[in-house]
């Protein structure tokens, strides 16, 4: 059994726009005397798109019909049509995600989405995406090392740590290539926030807008970033030069041991493939790239390319967004695509209650989404058990079964997702117990503070995709 | 250990083990065992090596890679890097290796007690077959009931059911007992979910898989679902099959099965194979079809 799924990717970020089209080959992996066991065994990008400037109407807004205008011609010269398009996502990232207007930039490309896409930002999402647009998880899992991928844009660096092929943390840097812009002659055309807050603390050379930038100062700059790019590394000695960039609410901690550093975004190609002009995009990028190349601590160390570079995000969000669930899941009467689940997650003390005990604890966190009087749909996040009994299946069931009764009421659909592989029998279990739509699916971890969309069956109505959008931001994350 | 050493120790196993000493060339006291590696401890308490989980025991020494070799080990059940000790397994591989044996062999030779048959609720019905030896040598017996039986089964099951539900012991008693419980409960709740009855449980002893081809004649059942104790192998001696055919009679071809193998802890849990066989079971009876025609 093989079937195909069109995905799409669109990423709006500081500096660029691109769309990518890819085709996502499902197949069934387990030997046909066991239990179906279906994944994605082929990701392959269809189309790529050109790399556009985003569009912006001021610095604080996206021009939303520009944007518009860019992903319909993409459309219209990949030759595919937005209804043959099963999943996917459309993300605003770095900078571009604080501009007043991105809520309403993305509800105006809903259109070219298909029925199923996520319309998202958050810098967690954005460093994982890009760390496996550039291959850095398949690296680490098939080189049994720890890869940290460097996603460059024009505002943010995107950190994310994977070991053996699993997520360890993500992290997010204020170090790009468009913090400053320079014009043609060589005058500063612009100086974001960040830098501003450098120059006055002392930490690198003046600049200022409408003046001739020195070479001298934007290289020292450029030192500095890479400074902090150093010790986000655990490379370089010290700590000062990172945490005076860390992107404000996050956190990040340095691995323990050296790990392979992989770089995407667009500064990456800087590094590896440096314009002779050092002014040829107008900006910091070619000189931060010269920066990073000439750094002593990454020669030392062991460095990649990404398998993607500029376009390592919107390959990420293309191919990469979409999971499935386990093959062995139970759903009834539900209408696909559910979007925008908040989860709610019991705590793992909590999940070894049953019956009424158990019921109390998801009615307790009912009702923290019990907004404004009325329920609004949520999906329970479970750990699960591996290897339950059958009796155990029954309490669980019943327990949520019961605690979910005033969000059945409300008309709001029942939906579990588990990690464990354990969501068909529960299903099953429950269908009894609850009246109207029912879905429980398992192979999907989740957090309090994630959403999940989940599409249309596929593999012969065996599996979901399901996408996870994880949307806080985390200090320090488990996987 | 030094030459000498070695020939002292040599000379006392060929007296433990044929009965006689040879010439000796060496006086015992030269021969000093090597201080025990670390098993015991202070506790006084050995480590029962059949806890030890094989995915996570690595034995090479001074490894280059240890933890990319486990993130490897972690995927296979196989016993894989064991070290040595001069061209030979380590103490503990090769007791491992015994345990397991050991194991996979009790499970065949074991009976899955009566009392357990009771405490299910499943009906006890037993096929041709005398005992294990004769179950073992003579797999035609262990397909075919007595008149008695016969009449047990028919009695348990009716005439026409939708599902015969069945358990046998097969080769793994061992198996039966750890997930056959669950594992059928799974199934039963199921096939309630989708509106099936699910009927009563009849206990096979002595069972092999042609079995339900005889169950199927008796009772004209639309499906026969047989969960059974595989053949016990050294990874685990607990894997339960799953054989579930549309409507089976004796002769029926292999290929009209489906099967459902690799039921264990470490393999598809009990009851999630359960839920599984109950959808199974649902599409046979919505298709009319079981093995290579359901595809």
């Amino acid at each position: 059994m093989r079937e195909q799924l069109l995905s799409v990717g669109i990423d709006i970020g500081t500096s660029t726009t691109q769309l990518v089209i890819s085709r996502l080959t499902l197949e069934n992996r387990a030997n046909p005397f066991s239990v179906p066991r279906v994944d994605i065994s082929e990701r392959e990008v269809l189309y790529r798109s050109e790399i556009h400037f985003t569009p912006l109407k001021s610095d604080v807004r996206i021009d939303g019909p520009g944007v518009r205008a860019i992903v319909a011609e993409e459309y219209q010269k990949s030759g595919f049509r937005p209804q043959e398009v099963a999943t996917g996502a459309v993300i605003i990232t770095g900078e571009t995600a604080r501009k007043e207007n991105a809520q309403e930039v993305l509800s105006a490309l809903a259109e070219f989405a298909g029925d199923f896409v996520v319309a998202t930002a958050g810098p967690d999402l954005e460093s994982i995406l890009a760390a496996r647009g550039a291959g850095a998880d398949v690296y680490s899992r098939e080189h049994h090392v720890q890869v940290l991928n460097f996603d460059i844009g024009g505002g943010t660096s995107n950190l994310a740590l994977y070991s053996h092929g699993e997520l360890v943390r993500t992290g997010c840097l204020d170090v790009g290539g468009r913090l400053v812009k320079l014009d043609a002659e060589g005058r500063v055309s612009y100086l974001s926030p960040v830098i501003k807050r450098l120059i006055m603390e002392g930490r690198c050379p003046a600049l200022e807008v409408g003046r001739q930038a020195q070479e001298q100062a934007l290289e020292a700059l450029a030192a500095y970033l890479t400074r902090a790019l150093e010790q986000a590394a655990g490379l370089a000695p010290g700590r000062e030069e990172m945490e005076s960039l860390l992107t404000q609410g996050t956190g990040w901690e340095p691995p323990e041991a050296a790990p392979v550093c992989s770089f995407s975004g667009g500064v990456a190609d800087c590094i590896y493939m440096p314009p002779e002009d050092r002014l040829a995009f107008g900006d910091l990028g070619v000189m931060l790239g010269g920066a990073i190349r000439r750094s002593p601590w990454f020669q030392k160390g062991v460095t990649r390319p990404g398998a993607e570079t500029i376009r390592a995000t919107v390959v990420g969000a293309g191919s990469h967004a979409t999971e499935l669930s386990g093959s062995t899941i139970f759903y009834r009467d539900i209408q696909f695509p559910l979007k925008n689940l908040p989860i709610l997650k019991l705590t793992a003390q909590e999940e070894t209650l049953d019956g009424a005990a158990l019921a109390e604890a998801v009615r307790k966190k009912l009702g923290w989404f019990d907004g404004a009087g009325a329920l609004s749909p949520v999906a329970l996040g479970l750990r699960g058990e591996r290897a339950p009994s059958y009796a155990r299946i029954q309490a669980v069931a019943k327990g949520i079964a019961q605690g979910l009764e005033a969000l059945c009421r409300a008309g709001c659909p029942a939906v579990v997702a588990v990690e464990a592989d354990m969501a068909k029998a529960l299903g099953q279990a429950m269908a009894p117990l609850v009246p109207g739509p029912l879905l429980c699916l398992d192979g999907v971890g989740v957090d309090n503070g994630d959403y999940i969309d989940v599409g249309e069956p596929a593999a012969e109505g065996r599996v979901l995709p399901v996408i996870v959008k994880t949307l806080v931001f985390h200090t320090t994350q488990g996987s | 250990m030094n030459e000498q050493e070695l020939r002292a120790l040599v000379e006392r196993m060929i007296v433990e083990l044929a009965g006689q000493a040879p010439t000796p060339q060496v006086k015992g006291a030269d021969y000093h065992p090597m201080e025990p590696e670390g098993a015991a401890g202070g506790s006084g308490c050995l480590e029962d090596i059949a806890q030890v989980d094989l995915r996570q025991q690595y034995l090479v020494k001074e490894p280059r890679n240890a933890s990319a070799f486990l993130d490897l080990k972690r995927r296979t059940p196989a016993r894989l890097g064991v070290g040595r000790a001069g061209a030979r397994y380590r103490t503990a591989t090769m007791l491992r290796m015994r345990c397991d044996h050991a194991a996979a062999q009790d499970s065949v030779f074991s009976h899955v007690a009566e009392e357990f048959v009771q405490k299910n609720g499943w009906t006890f019905s037993q096929t041709l077959c005398k005992e294990k030896d004769e179950y073992l040598t003579r797999p035609d017996r262990g397909r075919r009931f007595d008149e008695q039986n016969q009449a047990v089964i028919q009695k348990t099951f009716g005439q026409g059911p939708k599902v015969a539900l069945v358990v046998g012991d097969g080769l793994s008693s061992a198996a039966i007992e750890a997930n056959a419980p669950d594992c059928m409960q799974a199934i039963r709740s199921g096939l309630e979910s989708y509106g099936i009855q699910p009927g009563p449980v009849l206990f096979v002893k002595y069972c092999r898989v042609g079995a339900g081809d005889h169950i199927g004649d008796l009772t004209g059942a639309e499906v026969v679902c047989m969960l059974v104790g595989e053949r016990p192998g050294l990874v685990t001696a607990e894997s339960m099959s799953a054989y579930v055919t549309y409507k089976p009679y004796t002769g029926i071809p292999e290929s009209k099965r489906t099967v459902v193998s690799n039921i264990h802890r470490q393999g598809t849990s009990a009851v999630e194979a359960g839920a599984h066989i109950a959808e199974l079971i649902k599409t046979m009876l919505e298709r009319k079809a079981s093995g290579i025609d359901l595809r």
